[in-house]
């Protein structure tokens, strides 16, 4: 009995074996990328460099996206295979709540604000007050 | 044939799991807590300019701690890289003090971290100040508490590597860990990007 657990257990490893591969180059190429894509950003807003806010704030944003899913691919090892598939469905179906979750907050609070802000102007409440 | 086996062996039952479904699993912990993050991201898109009369992102934030913090975490990143290499060939030693950095690196992120709240405090940003504060502090907070808590985790992982070695539940939970040391890692990504380096523009 013993010896066919031992057997088994030695399978075991080998099987384990493929599950937790890893391997250096992912790791150093993900690290170079990752501290090219950080330090462009800080550069940008420390040095000043681009003058209209929103350009830079557009570039941060799509350079902190790239960031994002390089630490994926690279230390996270997420792709289409892994677990048969199901990291990837997961995620997909995350994203998406994520997505509904920014751009709907965002999108709702932003008309609110809009509609509410009269009323909430000093001035426009001081008229108020005194019409009564 | 079961019955002999003695419940220690249960994780060499194959038969009835997936090949290691702790890892999508895991996965799936990972999602939730992405769900949290995107709400608390949702606030302070919502709430994040409204100062209430008190200090400004642009007043308050030092870009060159924040500079710091983001390198002590991506330093531990690739630290953590090297400890799981030294798991892969069963190197004991190199994966326990490779590991031992990582923790280290993310113990430097929180001081600074805490020292960057202590000067908030201090000056009387608190969370009670404004809608930007609350937002700030409920999103950054959030994220150092992760961060302490996948310390707690490394440290007990270290004291089980020492006790067991590199055996298989070992290398599950160090992988696990890694998953949850860089899923921190890209959430780090969208506080300093969204939070400190759009805070400080003009």
């Amino acid at each position: 009995m013993s010896a066919s657990q031992n057997q088994h257990e030695v399978h075991d490893h080998d099987e384990e074996n493929d599950e937790f591969q890893v391997n250096i180059r992912d790791y150093l190429i993900g690290f170079l990328l990752a501290v090219f894509l950080t330090v462009i950003p800080f550069t940008l807003v420390m040095g000043n460099v681009i003058q209209d806010s929103v350009t830079t704030a557009m570039v941060i944003l799509s350079l902190g996206a790239v960031q994002m899913v390089v630490h994926m691919v690279y230390f996270l090892h997420m792709n289409s295979k892994s677990q048969g598939g199901w990291i990837m469905l997961a995620f997909v179906f995350t994203l998406i709540i994520v997505v509904i979750t920014l751009v709907g907050s965002i999108w709702v609070m932003h008309h609110l604000n809009s509609n509410m802000m009269p009323s909430m102007n000093h001035e426009v409440i001081e008229s108020i007050q005194q019409l009564k | 044939m079961n019955a002999t086996i003695d419940p220690s062996s249960r994780y060499y039952v194959k038969n009835h799991h997936p090949k290691n479904g702790s890892l999508l699993g895991f996965w799936i912990y990972l999602m939730s807590d992405c769900l949290i993050f995107a709400c608390l991201f949702a606030t302070y898109a919502v709430i994040g300019r409204n100062y209430a009369g008190g200090p400004t992102g642009a007043e308050i934030f030092d870009l060159n701690l924040v500079a710091l913090n983001t390198a002590f975490l991506l330093l531990s990143s690739i630290t953590y890289g090297v400890a799981m290499i030294g798991s892969q060939s069963r190197n004991l030693k190199k994966t326990m003090r490779w590991l031992a950095i990582t923790g280290l690196l993310g113990f430097a992120f929180l001081l600074v971290e805490l020292y960057e709240f202590w000067h908030f405090f201090s000056i009387g940003a608190t969370p009670q100040r404004s809608g930007f504060l609350t937002a700030f502090f409920a999103l950054v907070g959030t994220h150092g508490l992760h961060v302490l808590f996948g310390i707690v985790w490394l440290l007990v992982l270290l004291f089980q590597l020492k006790k067991h070695g590199l055996i298989v539940e070992n290398r599950r939970r160090l992988f696990c860990l890694s998953m949850f040391w860089h899923f921190l890692d890209v959430i780090w990504i969208g506080v300093f990007s969204f939070v400190y380096l759009m805070g400080v523009l003009p």
